[in-house]
This record gives structure tokens, sequence and C-alpha cells, in this order.
């Protein structure tokens, strides 16, 4: 009983949402394995470390991290928000004088996070514009509230940013600011995976986790996430997500 | 086999060609000089089998396309075959795609009205079990100066292709 089993969640979550994993955790506490603690880490890089030497247990993981864990870390797909994909937005401050994405030059300034698949989706979106890391100014913020300022400021034309993060910004930020371009893949999103270590377990926590909606509890940790309920991923739908995000990065 | 372009979905003036392709056959095509501008964003994504017949399609793939997703189902990805395109691009793309190496090209597409949309597209093999189960290709947009450079390189295999 002294065992524990680390789960973690991918930072590019809006910080209004902690409450809503940590009631997740206390309700799959209690419905999966009791020993289940809820680590969030401070950065994508120290995140991927703890993953890649085994001490997570179960993830919830950007496409980006998932297709490295399925295909290389012996992780099992379990889940992923129903209805919800992982979309990026190119934003401008509302009086930048950009209007399209081929208005942009090289040299332009472009704020970005230590986000990986956010800045893969965004740097796809400037290559209409000739625009690739050669020839832009890449400015690392250490936060989204960060890059939007660096864009209210002046001090970087475009940002790339989640778009779960830009419809959280507080709207009296969001309102000087605009996407010049957002992402529609429709095709990729966050999925939760359960490690090896708990990989026998996936089919029964998957049932769990398609109920959580029918129980009071589960409902509430939902609501607290902004999902509606978990709709179930298998390892081909994974593949097929993981196929699709190898063809972006390449 | 595939089915001729129907007169009857190509509004305005076009012209014919006829395609002779890979496994098909030939398919009579009609073509307009109508750009469909490519939305910013957006990602085209589908997977086929190893025969290059289309397995899955995005909302994407089937509002650029023209077409209903039921004619796109089934149907082999040749269905785009634009005649401007030279053989030699495809040729490049399924020797790459089937030995499992990824395969990036600027494309242009033949919609079912007969206008027509350029992409920069990415074909990938989806290998399961050591095998090669089908592909999965996505297409996003090109930059116009990527375009008339593969417009120039195109006109000028296609020139080749006809000598020969």
């Amino acid at each position: 009983m002294s065992e524990i089993y680390l789960m973690t969640v991918s930072l590019d979550f809006p910080p209004q949402r902690m409450p809503g994993w940590a009631s997740a955790c206390d309700w799959l506490r209690q419905a999966f394995d009791p020993r289940l603690q809820l680590d969030v880490n401070r950065d994508f890089a120290t995140q991927r470390r703890a993953i890649i030497n085994g001490e997570v247990d179960m993830v919830y993981a950007n496409p980006f991290d998932a297709s490295l864990l399925v295909r290389e870390s012996g992780f099992v797909p379990l889940a992923r928000p129903a209805g919800m994909h992982y979309e990026c937005i190119v934003a401008v401050a509302r009086d930048a004088p950009f209007h399209e994405i081929e208005d942009l030059r090289p040299e332009c300034r472009v704020a970005s996070t230590g986000n990986p698949d956010v800045n893969m989706i965004g740097m796809i979106m400037l290559e209409p514009a000739d625009l690739d890391l050669g020839n832009i100014q890449l400015l690392q913020m250490e936060s989204y509230p960060a890059l939007a300022e660096a864009l209210l400021r002046g001090d970087a034309d475009v940002g790339f940013i989640l778009e779960a993060f830009f419809d959280a910004l507080p709207a009296a930020t969001r309102q000087h600011l605009r996407p010049l371009a957002q992402s529609r893949i429709n095709e990729i999103s966050h999925v939760l995976l359960l490690g090896p270590r708990l990989a026998e377990r996936a089919e029964e926590a998957r049932r769990l986790l398609l109920g959580m909606a029918e129980d009071a509890r589960g409902r509430h940790a939902l609501d607290e996430l902004g999902f509606v309920a978990w709709e179930g991923m298998d390892r081909e739908v994974a593949e097929y997500m993981i196929d699709l995000m190898d063809a972006l990065k390449a | 086999m595939l089915q001729d372009m129907n007169p009857a979905d190509v509004p305005g003036a076009w012209r014919e060609a006829t395609l002779k392709l890979f496994d098909t056959g030939t398919r009579k095509v009609l073509v307009c000089d109508r750009e469909m501008p490519y939305p910013d964003g957006r990602l085209i994504v589908s997977t086929s089998d190893t025969r290059g017949i289309i397995t899955h399609c995005n909302t994407s793939f089937v509002e650029m396309s023209g077409y209903t997703r039921e004619e796109l189902i089934g149907a082999p990805h040749c269905i785009l075959r634009h005649p401007d395109m030279p053989t030699r691009v495809y040729r490049q793309l399924w020797e790459e795609a089937r030995v499992g190496r990824i395969w990036h090209g600027y494309v242009k597409n033949l919609r079912k009205d007969g206008a027509f949309y350029w992409v920069y597209a990415t074909v990938i093999a989806n290998v399961r079990q050591g095998r090669v189960a089908g592909y999965t290709s996505v297409r996003r947009k090109p930059s116009r100066r990527k375009v008339e450079e593969a417009e120039r390189q195109y006109r000028q295999w296609l020139a080749e292709e006809r000598v020969r």
C-alpha cells in the first residue's frame, strides 16, 4: 500500500482549471486506485524528463507527448475529452497592422511559450508568409499571460497561443487582442494515458472514465475541467493521431 | 475505375483533358481556371489503404474538394488529380511512401467543380507491426512563392513527359 502512482497533467491548461484536475484526481483515487497522487510539474522540460524517467503512471498528455509515450514508452491511451480539439491561434494586438498571415514579413517578432505542439502548429500557420525559424525573431515567454502582455506592449508582433488559453484570458486582455489565424485541424486532442505499471488495468480505467459523467462527484470534476465527458480512445485511434503528428513534425 | 467528371458539376467555361492514371485507367476531367483560396489555419487530412483508396478524410478535405464524404470514402486519391500535375511527382510520392519514407511536395488539386487549389502535402506511411498498413496525408496552405516555383518546375516536367 506504500506504493504511489503519480498522475500528471500537461501544462497547457488554463490555471483556472487546476481545481478541476485536483477534483478529477480525487475522483480517480476513489473510483480507480487510492494510491494515485496528482503532481503538476513546473515546466514542459521537467515534465517530459519525469515521464521519460518512468516516474509517471497516468498523464493527461498533449498530442506531442502522447506520440512519444504511446510509441516509445509503453503508455496506453484511455480517453480524450469529448468534442474538444487541440487548436492554436496566431494572435496579434487588436490595432496591429497585420490582417492576414501574408502581411507578416521576415524578421517579425514571434512570441511563443515552451509548448512544442503550439509552437509547431504556429510555425505551420506562418508558412504561407514564407516564414520559418531561420527568418523570424523568436521570443521565448514564460507563460501565456506574459505572451499576451508582450503583444499588448508592442514587444512582439505575433504570438502563438493555445486556443483554450486565448479563450480563458481575462476579458480586459482578450479585447485588445485578435486572432490573425486560427488552426482548424479538428483531429488532434489531449489524451489521458496510463503508464506501463498500470497498463494491465487500462480496460477498467477506461470503463470508469466513460461513466464519470454519470456520477455526481465525477460530473462536478468534469464541469470544473470544462469537459462534457470523456470519449474512449483505443490504440488505433491514438496511432492515427500520432501518424498525423508525425506528418506535421516532418 | 473512376467516373469521368460531369459537365453539370462544373459551372462556367471549362476545358477537357484525359488523365492516364496508374491503376485506374483513364479519366476525363473538366478543368477551369478558378482557384479556390486555401483558408488560413486549415489542415486537410486523409488516410488511405496501401492502394491509395481513401479510408478517412476530415471536414476540410470534404469542403476543399467539393465532393461529399460519401463520394470520397472508397475512391482512389487520384480523384483529385489535376492535368497540370506531372506524373513524375506522383511516381516520386509512391516510391518514397511505399518504402516507409516521408514525402513532401506541392500539389495542384482538382475540385469536383473544375476549380483548383494548391497545397503543401506530406505523406507518411502508417506502420503497424512493422508493415505499411496505409498512408496518412496532411495538406496545408503553401506560400505563393513556393507555388510559383512549383508551377514553373511542373510545366517543364509536363513538357518533358509529352515528348516521351
